[in-house]
């Protein structure tokens, strides 16, 4: 029953993370919103005996993407009120198709027909000497060995597009060249000239 | 213990939240990138059920391909934004008309 209860709280405080995340005002609280909604799902699926991806969600996704949402929130200088229109006037056409695709949701999702503790029983608890990380990388590196090398590509490309996209060359700054630096040679600097004596006292 | 319809609400309750952030913030990119987030990890929280549910280790499998394109997704889509601030001074998605014929 302590299960239950625990899926209660967390359900009702992802619920209500999800709401502010689309309702705020300010996009700092909306990815901090989001911070919550990612934290709270992972205690949900540290009770589906998912932990390698509940703490893989919180390293990667609040360490790394949310943290670059708020460096780019606060980075970009945003004119809130022209972004704020229309928020009332698609209120009520938003709020009906969410609650018509969660209407036809629910009546696929939550009939105990098709996943009913009958179809789907409840498995029982893992004992302690189960280790859901030695599992998935037993299956990872082994059958999904090419896909796992292709995300591993994908993400190889999603840094070399992120950083051509975002690097300028500014004109009015100077900075170093050491590629011309090494390659400088000593007659490049230095000039020897050949001159006659001066004589003194004349 | 928690039947698997439970799991199955949640996630349908998430996916409609995000649809609707969606509608709401149609002019804020930025939002709009974080609602494609939650919807992500809706269907990702389906995932983790159905796994767990029938004991196998595929679903979870594909939840870390998931959380691998999105975060390359979210990576790009945050790239091109700081592009897009830095040559328009704006997010809003109304004024990025241009290539309308």
């Amino acid at each position: 029953m302590t299960e239950l209860g625990l899926f209660y709280v967390f359900g009702a405080i992802l619920v209500f993370a999800g709401g502010m995340v689309i309702t705020v005002r300010n996009p700092v609280h909306a990815a901090l919103f989001l911070v919550l909604a990612f934290f709270t799902s992972a205690g949900i699926w540290l009770l589906l005996e998912a932990e390698f991806l509940a703490i893989a969600l919180v390293l990667v996704y609040v360490g790394a993407v949310m943290v670059l949402f708020l460096f780019v929130v606060m980075m970009l200088d945003i004119n809130l009120a022209p972004l704020r229109e229309g928020f009332i006037r698609y209120l009520p056409v938003g709020a009906l198709v969410a609650a018509l695709v969660a209407l036809e949701l629910f009546l696929v999702v939550a009939s105990d027909r098709l996943f009913g503790k009958a179809v789907y029983p409840v498995p029982t608890a893992a004992g302690a000497e189960y280790s859901n990380t030695a599992e998935i990388g037993g299956v990872l590196y082994t059958t999904y060995v090419y896909p796992f090398e292709v995300a591993a590509v994908i993400l190889l490309v999603a840094i070399v597009a992120a950083i051509a996209l975002t690097l300028r060359r500014r004109k009015d700054v100077k900075p170093q060249r050491p590629e011309q630096q090494v390659r400088v040679r000593r007659g490049d600097r230095i000039r020897l000239v050949r001159m006659a004596p001066e004589k003194r006292g004349d | 213990m928690v039947p698997l319809t439970h799991y199955l609400a949640l996630g349908a309750v998430l996916f409609a939240l995000s649809l609707a952030g969606i509608f709401l913030n149609r002019k804020n990119v930025l939002i709009l990138l974080m609602a494609i987030e939650l919807m992500l990890l809706s269907v990702n929280m389906n995932f983790v059920a159905f796994s767990h549910f029938l004991g196998d280790t595929a679903g979870q499998v594909f939840v870390f391909f998931i959380l691998t394109v999105a975060a390359a997704e979210s990576a790009i889509g945050l790239a091109i934004l700081v592009v897009l601030f830095r040559s328009r001074r704006t997010i809003n998605v109304q004024d990025l008309s241009s290539m309308k014929g």
